[in-house]
């Protein structure tokens, strides 16, 4: 645990940059800066893990496990992504939300 | 000394996300992206999970931000800021994240968590052995299966980026 600092202020800190994360996935139109907003949720997610196995249960090790197991199907998520978006790109030229009415050809 | 760290990273962090949602050019983004990702490695510097915070710097910061950055350079006009989003969208998103997080923070603030004052150093050698371990409460099953996800994802990917039927 972190000396001085409660579980309180850490569990506030990643529900902040979760909503964050949030907001910009509702505001933004396009598919990469979407993209950037799911990597937020999903670090704070992985934070919040980390940080109930440190503080309440420090014996164990599950929480950093599941960490390690969210880091890596982020990379495989953003990977896959990444790749449907550039495929996108290339058949209609825009990676915009509201030009996509077109997955299935 | 600690706390002082600590509240340093948050600010950075948070700064830096809000930020990130809210720059309209979109190589700025994933840089802020990348400054957002180096604080969360230093709150696993803090926590003492040093495997954890090698492999968040090694992974995102290293590899999904380069990923990202290539992928950027194919696809965006670097010089064309994104449209701004319509002030009414903003206005309702913002009232549903302020929402949400006050609904979330209430909940954790009217928790009584049983904080424990021991603090255990975990090692890299106990968190491989708890990987590998089939007994009770092993990781070896999801361990595998992470394995051939990653094979599938970047099999896929490749599969996905190279094909080359064109619409119509």
């Amino acid at each position: 645990m972190i000396e001085g600092v409660s579980i309180y202020e850490i569990l506030t800190l990643t529900t902040t940059v979760f909503f964050i994360g949030v907001y910009g996935f509702v505001t933004r139109k396009n598919l990469m800066a979407m993209l950037i907003s799911i990597e937020l949720i999903l670090n704070s997610a992985a934070i919040n893990f980390v940080v109930v196995n440190k503080y309440l249960f420090p014996a164990k090790m599950d929480g950093d496990i599941f960490s390690i197991f969210i880091i890596a199907i982020a990379a495989g998520e953003t990977a896959l992504a990444l790749a449907i978006i550039i495929n996108l790109y290339r058949l209609i030229m825009s990676v915009k939300t509201k030009d996509l009415e077109t997955m299935k050809h | 000394m600690e706390r002082l760290f600590f509240y340093f990273i948050a600010i950075i962090i948070l700064v830096f996300s809000v930020m990130a949602v809210n720059s309209r050019n979109m190589m700025r983004s994933i840089i802020y992206l990348l400054f957002v990702l180096l604080g969360v490695a230093g709150i696993y510097f803090l926590l003492e999970y040093n495997f954890l915070a090698a492999v968040e710097l090694s992974v995102y910061a290293g590899g999904i931000i380069i990923l990202y950055i290539n992928s950027i350079m194919l696809i965006d006009k670097i010089g064309v800021p994104m449209e701004k989003p319509k002030g009414s969208r903003q206005l309702l998103a913002g009232l549903l994240s302020i929402f949400g997080l006050g609904v979330s923070l209430f909940a954790i603030y009217s928790y009584h968590f049983n904080q424990t004052a021991t603090t255990t150093e975990t090692t890299v050698k106990e968190l491989g052995k708890h990987l590998l371990s089939y007994g009770n409460n092993g990781f070896i099953l999801p361990f595998e299966l992470i394995s051939i996800f990653l094979l599938a994802a970047l099999v896929g990917a490749i599969a996905i980026a190279k094909s080359t039927k064109t619409l119509k």
